[in-house]
């Protein structure tokens, strides 16, 4: 029995959907974090979660991704309830098939070690132990993401707030992940840094076949991106459906208001 | 002569007791950094008050102790420490490796080889190796448990990086039993392939940081490294020049203010007992023989 299921589940694993979430809940004591959320994410597809500011959108990455537990519901994670499972697992995921893109490049970098150890980190994390090799795929990675390879060795003090943020990406990717968490990866920067990160994230995106879960306030951000759309509102997705068809035919009133920019800070 | 204002070696029965039981986890769970509340002693924390509340809870009356500071017996640290106890404990003291039960150390491993029986305490200054890169005590107690060491690697990678090798020469890190990441204690990484699989009982105590932790005999203790950078055990190229060792860990000593130098051995009992067998260093006097 027992047997028979893991079977079935491993299948479902190969043709379902990478993320499976259901039903899930985050309270602030009484106050909701995020409330009642289901749905599917499939290889290689980037979702976009919108709305206000305090309408949930970090509380429900941070679930999904393992940083906060959630008080209700499933995240199934290739078969796996991530939820349940226990904590170095969760964390053996966070390292390998996982990857979080923070919005403040401070909170998702080492800002005390060289370019090619924050890159390297992951891969020594995971068991790398050749320098030379772990040199050269860090000096690869910093030039995938228009980083001179000859910085390799300055800290990421001495970069701009662009160049952290690719940095942040580079460091993110580097063991290959199936699944990218990011959570307003271009708010602090300024427009033009901005549309050659979008353009960077797209091509990476598009060449490594990720899976992206990217939570943002810029609808244009949403819209170069993500191929669909959750719009949440105090805690709830109050709607959902491919990209376009929410931006440019938004059904509830709230959506509306979001997309003429009314609610859009 | 024991003062008999004090328990036998200094701290209460109870005290002892508890520091035993850290100990006796410590051997549990080799390379585990076991709390304990440490206690004031009669002495400031840099004089290695970790490794003296060890010792008092190790000591038995037959015991023949032995202090070293940086390999030598008669430094202020180490004589002062031996001193407490012959006061405290009435034990013996000795200043040869081989007839001491129990060896106190800051900063080196004796160059004879130990024995089973034997019980080496090493002071710690800050027992925590992945400290410097994680300065979050719940974030390195949580990598511990995880075994989510990659971090400890990025020290090692950062060194390489600038220095163009691991320039870690003292407080080497080392992979306890292929699980806990250890931190040596200052030791010069020369002594670091002593750790492991050493017949002796090793057992380090941070009094400031109050942790204890603990190497039981015939430990697998792995120095970390890279395979295109592999762990060296080195130590400067030159003969002992009092008694000519080429394999013992050698002090630099300036001898006169032109910046004349001399190496002699850092392990003074060792050194002694080269020259009273006779052999012979570059600046030994050639009438004595
Ligand atoms: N640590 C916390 N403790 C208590 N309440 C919290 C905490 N974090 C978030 N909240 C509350 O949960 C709700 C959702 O917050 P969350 O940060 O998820 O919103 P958000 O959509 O990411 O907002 P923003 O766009 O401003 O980043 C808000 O009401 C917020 O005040
Ligand atoms: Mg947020």
């Amino acid at each position: 029995m027992e047997g028979a299921l893991s079977i079935l589940s491993k299948e479902k694993q190969q043709d379902g959907p990478l993320l499976r979430v259901e039903g899930l809940s985050k309270f602030y004591g009484g106050r909701i974090g995020c409330a009642d959320v289901s749905f599917d994410l499939w290889p290689g597809e980037v979702l976009g979660i919108v709305g206000e500011s305090g309408s949930g959108k970090s509380t429900l990455l941070s679930c999904l991704a393992g940083h906060l537990s959630p008080d209700r519901g499933e995240v199934i994670y290739a078969g796996r309830d991530t939820v349940t499972m226990p904590e170095p697992e969760r964390r053996m995921l966070g390292r390998t098939d996982w990857a979080f893109v923070h919005q403040n490049p401070r909170d998702g970098l080492r800002m005390g070690v060289s370019a090619g150890g924050n890159v390297g980190e992951r891969l020594m994390a995971v068991g790398a132990r050749n320098y030379g090799a772990i040199r050269e795929t860090a000096s690869d990675w910093l030039g995938r993401v228009e980083i001179s390879p000859g910085r390799i060795d300055d800290r990421p003090r001495q970069f701009s707030g662009g160049m952290q943020q690719r940095l942040q990406i580079a460091r993110n990717l580097v063991t290959g992940p199936k699944l990218v968490f990011m959570d307003e990866p271009t708010g602090g920067l300024d427009v033009s840094v901005q549309a050659r990160l979008l353009d960077l994230l797209r091509g990476l995106v598009r060449d490594m076949g990720l899976a992206v879960i990217i939570v943002t306030h810029d609808l244009a951000v949403a819209r170069l991106l993500a191929h669909r759309l959750m719009v949440m509102k105090d805690g709830r997705v109050i709607e959902a459906g491919l990209t376009d068809q929410v931006l440019d035919d938004p059904q509830a009133a709230y959506t509306q208001l979001l997309v003429s920019s009314v609610l859009q800070v | 002569m024991t003062d008999q204002a004090y328990n036998f070696a200094y701290l209460d029965e109870q005290t002892k007791r508890m520091i035993r039981r850290a100990i006796l986890k410590g051997i549990a769970v080799p390379g585990y950094q076991v709390p304990f509340a440490s206690r004031e002693m009669p002495m400031p924390y840099g004089w290695g008050t970790g490794g003296v509340q060890v010792t008092a809870a190790c000591l038995t009356p037959e015991d023949v102790l032995k202090v070293i500071d940086q390999g030598a017996d008669d430094t202020t640290n180490a004589v002062s420490i031996r001193a407490f106890f012959a006061r405290t404990a009435g034990v013996a003291t000795t200043e040869a490796t081989a007839q001491a039960s129990v060896i106190q150390t800051r900063h080196r491993i004796p160059e004879a080889p130990l024995t089973e029986g034997q019980i080496l305490v090493y002071q710690v200054p800050i027992p925590e190796p992945l400290r410097f890169l994680e300065p979050r005590e719940s974030e390195t107690r949580r990598m511990h448990a995880l075994e989510d060491y990659g971090l400890m690697h990025v020290k090692l990678y950062e060194d390489i990086a600038r220095h163009g090798e691991i320039a870690t020469a003292y407080a080497y890190p080392v992979k306890v039993e292929g699980r806990y990441v250890m931190d040596p204690s200052p030791i010069p990484k020369f002594d670091n392939p002593k750790l492991g699989g050493m017949a002796a009982i090793q057992l380090f105590g941070a009094g400031r940081e109050q942790r204890i932790y603990a190497l039981p005999p015939y430990t697998r203790v792995v120095s970390l490294d890279f395979e295109d950078h592999p762990f060296v055990a080195s130590k400067a190229d030159h003969a002992c020049d009092l008694c000519g060792s080429e394999v013992s860990y050698l002090d630099e000593v300036i001898t006169d203010d032109r910046g004349s130098r001399m190496f002699c051995c850092s392990d003074t009992d060792y050194c002694a007992g080269r020259r009273d067998a006779g052999h012979r260093g570059r600046l030994s006097p050639e009438e004595v023989a």
